[in-house]
């Protein structure tokens, strides 16, 4: 089993099987993506307190999760990468931050476009939007760090250590509409009890989450594989590649 | 269907700008990011394209 995991962990092996993958991704993130938006504006009714304004939530919701998940993605792959010095894992990490960075900018974007109409601001700084603006901001000094340091190994490392420290943020945006008062109202979903929502619109946002981990998951593989070939491109497999060695353009 | 006409649709009961600013913000960055993740593969291989040319003239 053991031994099974570190044969994924090649990247010889894994740019196979992320391409393999990625377009069954592809389409099923775009499948969830019909069916979730059909159900949040087709079928889901209006809001009692906010009418039709509430539609935001199919994509605020899925956002804000998918930027907390890639960010812990990304220190998953940081503690195994410095635990056991694979290649793949400083190249899945790369791979998953602009993806994260995007969806943590469009949590604060729809954010504050929902902010607007129902409390009157487009922005506070209140406990919740500003630890997702420090995301952001995470994401961000991760890009700049490891695309400033041209030894990329050591780029790596010095971005696994963001990752892993920054991670510290992430359960302070989950709990912070508990922890402090906040403008920002509390956990439309919660494991522990049924959720504050009707079914259609439940349905509508579950769907869109799925969408969006199906999306990252695609993107993630196609993104990794464009790594693993400009680090390895100097190999023989690369070079032994139909793409590389084709003649198709 | 919800909808009487696509015009109620497009108004949003009067939160089109905020629905729709959302929904149009979210279709731009993810076609531009797939747009971006397309190109950078595409450099990537001509880049191992001209590593090999380079050691097998």
């Amino acid at each position: 089993m053991t031994m099974r995991w570190f044969y994924y962990a090649a990247p010889q092996t894994f740019y196979g099987l992320a391409g393999r993958l990625w377009p069954w991704l592809a389409a099923i993130a775009f499948a969830l993506t019909l069916a979730g938006l059909w159900i949040g504006f087709a079928l889901a009714p209006a809001d009692a307190q906010q009418g039709e304004g509430y539609r935001i939530i199919f994509v605020h919701v899925p956002a804000s999760w998918m930027s907390m998940v890639i960010y812990l993605a990304m220190a998953f792959w940081s503690v195994l990468g410095l635990t056991f010095n694979t290649r793949l894992s400083g190249m899945m990490t790369r791979a998953l931050a602009p993806t994260g960075a995007m969806f943590a900018f469009l949590s604060l974007w729809t954010g504050a476009l929902w902010g607007k109409p129902m409390w009157g601001t487009w922005w506070v700084w209140d406990a919740r939007l500003t630890s997702e603006l420090i995301l952001f901001f995470l994401y961000l000094g991760y890009i700049a760090l490891t695309s400033a340091i041209d030894d990329v190994r050591r780029a790596d490392r010095a971005g696994a250590l963001i990752a892993i420290v920054g991670a510290i943020n992430v359960p302070i945006i989950y709990f912070s509409v508990k922890w402090w008062n906040t403008l920002h109202q509390g956990a439309s979903v919660s494991l522990t009890r049924s959720p504050s929502m009707a079914q259609l619109m439940l349905w509508g946002m579950l769907l869109m989450a799925l969408a969006m981990w199906a999306y990252t998951l695609a993107i993630v593989c196609y993104r990794v594989r464009t790594l693993i070939i400009e680090r390895e491109r100097h190999t023989d497999w690369v070079q032994a590649l139909a793409e590389v060695a084709g003649a198709n353009a | 269907m919800r909808w009487e006409t696509w015009s109620d649709f497009w108004l949003m009961g009067g939160y089109g700008l905020y629905v729709w600013g959302s929904m149009g913000m979210t279709a731009v960055l993810l076609f531009l990011e797939m747009v971006q993740a397309h190109l950078a593969h595409r450099r990537a291989l001509a880049l191992a394209r001209a590593e090999k040319a380079l050691e097998n003239p």
